[in-house]
């Protein structure tokens, strides 16, 4: 695993290596270098399984975090790999070429994130969202509670209470809850 | 043959189609249900429907979960005389099974649509009140009844198979009374109905009424 890591260190320069978990270690790549990488792993290591591939909305740091979950069955091991793209180009690399399945996420991030893929099958067509003619809804500045309010309308009559103060009131009051 | 209502003044505009499919489709408005003139024949009609529910196969959200057991035989619906049926043509009863989204609405309008009267519409749990958990959802719809009529609620997250039987006994006794106008509500304010319906499916390109 360490001759593995070290390996992909010296020819692919990743970092940010963390062993999250017994049988799961993360890192961060680059984007240019994250195809060949992928390619190299499926190909040469056994890391023949596409688990998932998902997103992150760092909006602080102005970076999407691309994430591809990798699993080796021999090993029973698996690698996250963390691809930080702009926020500003969100553009990628499409990896149908090396797992099929992986235009179906494509398409989903395109559609939640606005993500794009240059390539991908099918990859503008609508998937959830039909006729969506906002910002995409992952995004974190897309205010969802507004967008709700006055797409759908509330119905008069609905009471929330604030979770916290309410199992501190009227759920455990023996517990320092005394004011109310 | 489809018939074309030639009265334009009353006829809707389909304008969600192209031009080729607006000769295959009709543009007549919906017709109300008139009840018989003679008021033992409508009971007798009344206590009939009440009697043979034949419920939508489609789960349209996570409450759909609920009717599987009620068909089987811990809950037995069979014994109110409710059914599933596989279309929309067979049936009379569609039970929204918890949350709408939006995709999932263009599909229930499309099949509440093709339901013949008279047909009834329960509204399982409380999303479709007032949006229940997902009431901030940027997919969910927030007051189902602004899109189709609703004839009985079944509040709940989610309402056991229990509370459906007695939901479905309740709208056996609204049936029987003769109350359920849910589908002649939907002729009336049909207008207003399809107003809201497309306020929040934008890619409309179905006909407006006539499947």
């Amino acid at each position: 695993m360490n001759d593995m890591l070290e390996r992909l260190q010296r020819d692919f320069n990743i970092s940010d290596i963390t062993e999250r978990k017994s049988r799961l270690t993360t890192f961060n790549v680059k984007k240019h270098s994250a195809e060949t990488l992928l390619r190299e792993l499926r190909d040469r290591e056994g890391y023949t399984h596409l688990n998932f591939m998902t997103c992150i909305d760092y909006i602080e740091d102005e970076i999407f975090t691309l994430v591809y979950m990798l699993h080796n069955y021999d090993k029973k091991y698996s690698l996250g790999i963390h691809v930080n793209i702009s926020r500003d180009n969100e553009e990628m690399i499409s990896i149908h070429t090396l797992w099929a399945q992986a235009w179906t996420y494509q398409r989903e991030l395109r559609e939640m994130y606005g993500i794009r893929f240059p390539g991908s099958p099918r990859v503008d067509e609508d998937f959830c969202l039909e006729g969506w003619d906002q910002i995409p809804p992952m995004r974190r500045e897309f205010d969802t509670k507004k967008f709700s309010e006055e797409r759908f309308g509330h119905r008069a009559g609905r009471q929330s209470e604030e979770p916290r103060q309410h199992m501190k009131v009227e759920i455990y009051p023996n517990r320092g809850g005394s004011e109310k | 043959m489809f018939k074309k209502t030639l009265n334009t003044e009353d006829t809707l505009e389909n304008s969600g189609l192209t031009d080729e499919e607006q000769q295959l489709f009709s543009n007549a408005r919906p017709q109300a249900y008139e009840p018989y003139p003679i008021k033992a024949v409508e009971d007798f009609a009344n206590w009939a429907r009440a009697n043979s529910l034949w419920i939508l196969a489609f789960g349209t959200g996570c409450g759909a979960i609920e009717l599987r057991p009620l068909m089987t035989a811990r809950f037995d619906a069979n014994r109110f005389g409710v059914a599933g049926r596989p279309t929309p043509r067979q049936s009379s009863v569609f039970v929204i099974g918890g949350y709408a989204s939006v995709k999932t609405l263009k599909r229930i309008v499309r099949s509440y649509e093709q339901m013949q009267g008279p047909k009834f519409v329960i509204a399982l749990g409380i999303c479709p009140v007032n949006g229940g958990m997902y009431f901030d959802s940027y997919n969910t719809v927030n007051q189902f009844d602004q899109y189709l009529p609703v004839d009985l609620y079944i509040t709940g997250c989610m309402p056991r198979p229990e509370v459906l039987v007695a939901g479905i006994m309740e709208l056996q006794k609204k049936i029987k009374a003769g109350e359920c106008d849910g589908a002649n509500r939907y002729v009336e304010n049909f207008d207003w109905y399809k107003t809201n319906q497309k306020k929040v499916i934008k890619n409309w390109d179905m006909p407006d009424y006539n499947w």
